[in-house]
This record gives C-alpha cells, structure tokens and sequence, in this order.
C-alpha cells in the first residue's frame, strides 16, 4: 500500500537539496562560528549568507534576523520579549482565539504574571475583523499578536490592514507566519509587522530551526542567556547546518512558490471534486477566497473524527484532526470552537488535509475516493 | 590540517550524519500526528530517549530534549529559580562557569535573587566546604559545572552531591557540557538533580542538547507552546536531530572505552613538552584535569597573534571559549583562579577529540616551538 502524506501543515519532509546542502555542510562546514580561525569563520560566513537570504526573502535588513530553535521559540521570544521591555508602558495585550498554543499558551503564562490579555472572536468563516481590533485597541496596549495563516483552517488573516491601523500606535505587532511562509508573498515593509515568525520544518527544511524577524526598533528582552551569539538577543552555539538547509529551503521556496502555490489549489479542487463526485457528504470549514492554498479543513455530518482518523490510517492516508500539538488527545479544536461554538457538530466531526512536496494529483484523486468510501461506510 | 578546538565544536561522526539523513529523509513526521507517519516518528524518538537513558544511567522520562547547552542550562537555573521562589531566592555558584550559566545567574540577579559566586581555588577546582559555607534557608539551587570548558580542571561533583545530601532542599545542577564522553560521571551516585549536555559537543550536531531532570523534580517551563517533552519544553521535536545525537552519545562513550589511554597519553606529550619550553605557563592543573584540554600562555603574547600564526599553517586552536572570543578581555576563568590579567591576555586553549594522534601532537609542539622563536626574535629586533 502506498501511504499517501496530508499533513504537510503538522511538519513536511525535507526536500532532497536540502538534504544534500546540510549534509555538505555537516562534513566539512563543522566550525563554531564564534571560533576566529579559519572553521569558524567559514561556518560564520555561511551564517551570514543565510540570514541575508532569509532577510531578503521577506524585505527585511539582515541583522533583524534572530535564529531560533524553531516556530515556538520565535513565537515565545516575540511574546514574552516584548512583555518584558514594554512593562513599564502598559500590560495590555490583543490576540486572538485561534492561534497556535505557542502563542496562546504564552499569552496565558502573560496573564498568570499580570498581563491583560483580549482573545478576539473570530467570524464563521476563521477571520478576524479588523474593526474588532481597532475597538480592543488601548492606550496601554503594548503588543498585538494576530496570526497571518491558520494551521488548522488555512484563513489568511487581514494583516495588511491590522498594520495600517497600528502603524500609528506605539503597540508592538507580531504575527506568527509559520503556516503562511514560503506560500505567501510576505513584506514586512509592506504589512507593517515588527515580529514575525517562521519555523523551517513547515518547508521541507529542517527541525529544530526557525527564525524571529525583529523591525530595529524593537526592544526585545532576551530569553537565552549566554554567549554574545545573535547579537546579544538569543545565545547558543549557531546550528550551522540546519541555518544551511533552512536557507536551501527559503532559496527554494521562493523560486518556486507560484507554481507551488497553483499546485496545491489544484490538488484541493480536485480533492473536494472528486469527493462529490462520489457522493461523500462534507461542508467546507473557512473560506476558499481568503485562504492558504495547502490547507482544506472539511466537516464531515455523521462522522467521529477519531474513528474517521484511524480509518483513514488503515487506508494508509495520513491527515489530522487539527495542529499536531493538541493531536495527542483530540480535546475539541479551540479553532473551530471560536469560529462555530461548543455545541456545534463540527468540532467532532472535522478532518485537516494538507497539501505539499511529493504529492500528486492522482495522490489526491485517490485519497479523495478512499476517504468518500469511508465517510459512506461511517456516516450515521 | 589539525583540528585541536573542539571544545568549541566537534566534527560530526559520519554514523551521526547518515542517522541524520535516514531519519529525515524516511521518517519526517511529527511525533504529535497520530497517523502512521507521527508514530514512527514518536518511536523514532522514544528509542532514542531510551537509549541516552540508558548511556547516562537515568531513567526515560528524566530525559528532556532541547535545543543545546544554553538552553538546558537557562533551563535548569531558571525554571528551578522560578518554581521556588517562593521558598527563597539564594543561589550558590563558581566563578568558572559558562556564560550561559553566568548570564543567567546575572538576569536572575536582575529579577531579585542573591547570588553566590564560590571563587576556584589556584588549580581551577571549587571546595565543597566553600559551597556548604554559603548555603541558607533561603538557597534554593547549587550549580556547579562539571568540567571546566576553558582549563579543563574537573570539579568534585560527587563531594559537592554528598554535601548536598544535609540540605535536601537544594536543587544539585551540573553543567556537563564538556564532561560528557571524557570524564564519567554517575548522576544517581553524585546526587545530581539537573544536568546538562550538548549534542554537538560530542560529535552530534548543533542545535540539540538534553537536560536532565530528577524523577519527580519540578521546574518552571522556559518555552509555551504545545506541551513537548511531558509540558516541559515546547516546540515540535527535532526527531533526526535526537536520533543523530543518540548516535553521537553512544560511539563518543565506546570511545572513551576504548580510547581514553591514548588521548591521555597525547595530553601527557604535550604537557611534557610545554613545560620545557621557556616562556610557557600551562594553566591547566595536572591533576583533577578533563583528558581533552590543555591551556597555557606563552609570555609576552597576544592570544590572538598565536591563534592566527598557528592557524596559518593549518592548526586550529582558540583564544579561549568560543562563544566569548571575540571579546578581547582576559578570561573570567583564568581571573577567578588568581592568574595575573596579563598571562589571563595571553591564554590560548587547544582541546583534543579521540580522533586526534600522537604525530597531530608532534607538529604542533614544533609548531609551537618555531613561532615562539620566530615571534621573539622579531620583539627583539
């Protein structure tokens, strides 16, 4: 049996080059680049390139570019970096429902310590309003930190507005693009965000890898402490290697993203038409117009998600029931809870698809026709 | 080419490489998904959790993933200041340690806590009576390292535990990062609640390292997020990264099995050697001495002249640790010990891996040696 793999939102696999270009680096490139030898500073020259590239795959400047152990330590580092060098202005914070817990759960630990914290709403379709924003909006708000993509439903948020409208308060704005980069073109001139993250894991790079765009004039109080690495905001010895493949990654995102992009809305058209096509009942959750063009999040009326789940496993399709954090226990999604409430159906009944490297369209026609056969064998 | 500063960082084994690209090739799922895919990954994980387990001598569920020294280290000091801080805020701790215990003692300090700082005696070694003399009610945390990064002297971690044993209330943390595969060290037997490693120390790879963490010891988590890693560490697992590291940890202990008599042997040479050359004062104690390190000055020159010099024909040594050689400012190590600050300028360290030979040794004494004369008959003119 084949396995076919739609999960690519809970981590991807590495692309081949990158393999190839860590592995490069991994034999000869083993210096520490704090080291002022000869393997030092090559491996700080690789360093440096690779945070060029990032920085201007998101029209950055390079030294706003903060490596990090990956999305949760990019989100946390925003976060609670923030809090600690704002204090002093206001401890007001504005968020949403539906980020990822590297957000949320940080924002709660913000609020056991005398935090504010506002949890917008989101509308039916997974978006926030940016009216709703401007409301929330204090005199002593300090930082907002609104999603640009979700993981579980794939809404893109209105971060271009969000930032027009903060761009003349003092209030930080972050936003946790994991999900999004490498799919979206994203200027952090453009979008007016000071803090964005991203982690490498979620195009086909490596674990363990991701980085914090801080605008210069952000204070952000460190989290690490230790060697001077980073320019002072996150020490630990550079994980070269994986800096390497992150960039290869970037590099070919970047080239490739509109034919990507392309790709996977097709694979998701054909996904859900195929699954018309055999009668399997199932309701879109969010929106196609405002959404990432990897993730397909459907509802499907009579179902259990954990027996869809473990069928679809069986069939050999891999998919979940949301991020890959909270899979473990399959509590009710806070996602879909914002966007439909706790009694809706949905929350027991909703399967996350998504899409990427290695997949085909015969994969998805297939999964298409294994997953309407289960739905008609489950659904009551 | 002779690489002799890994201490800084080691050349990844190429088992760990192959590991590495095994797993992220084949098995790239997040150990979270509870499809085929997440499971193997999270077996992938739990196998190598178990493996480290067993080469440290602890249980499973004492080892925690992170990603590198630093981290477990701000770690363990942190996450202990911060879940007792209602029973005290005092900390006890040398003045060798790494900057990423040292800055984290300093941010400590910061939010209110009094810090300790116990001073090494003229050999770099800290006295377990000298810690117990500080300790009060208040004490939450001793954190001692265990072999120094700079001058390689060993520190009495099991004394220091037995100590430890009269105040049961004070957490035991010990940074391991460069004891780890050199020196052994039976955590259950010293006592030690909390302990440090680092992946890429020990031929692994950068970006990975293990706390320790006593059964049943609790600590205020650095990263929220997903719960990883039993609530203690958010971020999805670096699965290759772990397996990789695995790897690492269990051909760096088969060497040191195998092994250690012949890098003991090269540390011996070179010792020899550096005292019969005038000018020279090795800092490292012969005693009570990690296998690895040796650290000296060689009087009347910068540091950083002798690196490059060396470096110019293909060997490779440092100033002094890497995350703070490009500071110009004499080691805080090699001060605490009371070595004038001007021998403390002049402090260049070479550290060994099992790797390393006897001829490797052999042209770096000669090396040594023509630079010596060579750079003192140009003072001269």
């Amino acid at each position: 049996m084949e396995r076919i793999y739609l999960d690519h939102a809970a981590t991807s696999p590495m692309h081949p080059e990158v393999i190839e270009r860590m592995t490069e680096v991994m034999k000869s490139e083993y210096g520490n680049p704090s080291s002022i030898h000869y393997f030092g500073r090559s491996a700080r020259h690789i360093v440096d390139e690779a945070r060029s590239a990032l920085a201007n795959s998101i029209g950055a400047k390079t030294n706003d570019i903060i490596f990090t152990s990956g999305g949760t330590e990019a989100d946390n580092h925003a976060i609670f970096g923030t809090a600690e060098s704002c204090r002093h202005r206001g401890k007001h914070i504005i968020t949403t429902q539906i980020e990822h817990h590297a957000v949320l759960h940080a924002c709660e630990e913000l609020e056991k310590q005398g935090f504010e914290v506002t949890y917008l709403p989101v509308d039916p379709n997974g978006r926030v309003l940016v009216r709703d924003v401007e409301d929330a909006l204090r005199e002593d708000t300090i930082l907002v930190t609104i999603m640009y993509g979700n993981n579980e439903i794939g809404t893109l948020q209105p971060i271009k507005e969000i930032g027009e409208l903060l761009a003349e308060h003092p209030a930080k704005f972050h936003t946790d693009a994991v999900q999004a980069y490498g799919l979206e073109r994203i200027d952090v001139q453009e979008l007016k965000v000071d803090l964005l993250s991203v982690s490498a894991h979620k195009i086909n790079g490596p674990k363990g890898i991701g980085f914090l765009y801080a605008h210069p004039d952000v204070k952000l109080s460190s989290r690490l402490f230790g060697g001077e690495q980073e320019r002072k905001r996150r020490a630990g010895t550079e994980n070269v290697p994986s800096i390497a493949g992150f960039q290869e990654a970037v590099r070919i995102t970047q080239n490739e993203m509109e034919t990507k992009r392309d790709e996977l809305h097709s694979f998701k058209m054909l996904f859900m038409n195929k699954l018309k096509q055999e009668d399997a009942v199932f309701e879109l959750n969010g929106s196609l117009d405002y959404s990432l063009p990897h993730v397909l999040n459907l509802s499907f009326p009579g179902t259990n998600v954990e027996a869809m789940l473990v069928n679809l496993d069986l069939a050999g399709i891999a998919a979940s029931s949301g991020s890959a954090c909270t899979a473990g226990s399959i509590d009710p999604s806070h996602v879909l809870v914002s966007m439909f409430g706790k009694g809706s159906d949905k929350l027991q009944n909703s399967i996350r698809f998504s899409f990427g490297l290695f997949n085909t369209k015969e994969q998805a026609e297939r999964a298409a026709e294994q997953i309407a056969k289960i739905v008609k064998r489950l659904a009551k | 080419m002779i690489y002799f500063d890994n201490s800084a960082t080691t050349k990844p084994y190429k088992e760990v490489l192959e590991s590495f690209i095994k797993v992220s090739s084949e098995y790239f799922g997040n150990p979270s998904s509870l499809h085929g895919f997440g499971g193997k990954a999270e077996r992938l994980l739990m196998q190598a959790r178990e493996q480290i387990a067993h080469l440290l001598n602890v249980k499973h569920n004492e080892v925690y993933f992170t990603s590198g020294g630093t981290e477990s280290n701000n770690l363990a000091i942190k996450g202990t200041a911060l879940m007792h801080r209602k029973r005290g805020r005092h900390i006890i701790t040398t003045g060798l340690e790494h900057a990423s215990v040292k800055e984290a003692m300093d941010q400590l300090k910061e939010l209110g806590c009094s810090i300790s700082i116990i001073a090494p005696d003229k050999n770099g070694i800290v006295h377990a009576e000298d810690i117990e003399k500080e300790i009060t009610p208040e004490t939450i945390l001793v954190s001692v390292m265990h072999v120094n990064n700079e001058i390689g002297s060993i520190q009495p971690i099991k004394e220091i535990g037995e100590m430890l044993k009269k105040h049961s209330r004070v957490v035991f943390h010990v940074d391991n990062v460069q004891g780890i595969g050199k020196v052994p060290l039976d955590l259950y037997q010293a006592s030690v609640d909390l302990c440090t490693i680092s992946a890429h120390k020990f031929h692994g790879l950068k970006g990975n390292g293990v706390l320790f963490i006593r059964d049943g010891l609790r600590l205020s988590p650095l990263l929220s997020g997903g719960n990883q890693e039993w609530k203690m560490r958010s971020g999805t697992e670096n699965v290759a990264g772990i397996v990789a590291m695995a790897k690492a940890l269990r051909l760096t202990i088969n060497n040191m099995e195998r092994r250690l008599s012949q890098i003991l042997s090269i540390k011996r040479y070179i010792f020899e050697e550096m005292n019969k050359i005038e000018g020279i004062t090795v800092h490292t104690p012969e005693k009570n001495s990690a296998p690895h390190i040796v650290n000296f000055s060689i009087e009347g020159f910068k540091a950083e002249v002798f690196v490059h010099a060396l470096g110019e024909r293909g060997i490779y040594i440092s100033t002094t640790s890497a995350c703070s050689s490009k500071k110009a400012a004499a080691s805080s190590t090699l001060m605490a010990m009371g070595i004038p600050e001007k021998d403390a300028k002049s402090a260049v360290r070479i550290s060994l891996s099992y790797d390393n030979t006897m001829e490797e040794a052999e042209v770096f004494i000669e090396a040594v040696k023509e630079n010596v004369i060579r750079l003192r008959e140009v003072m001269k003119s």
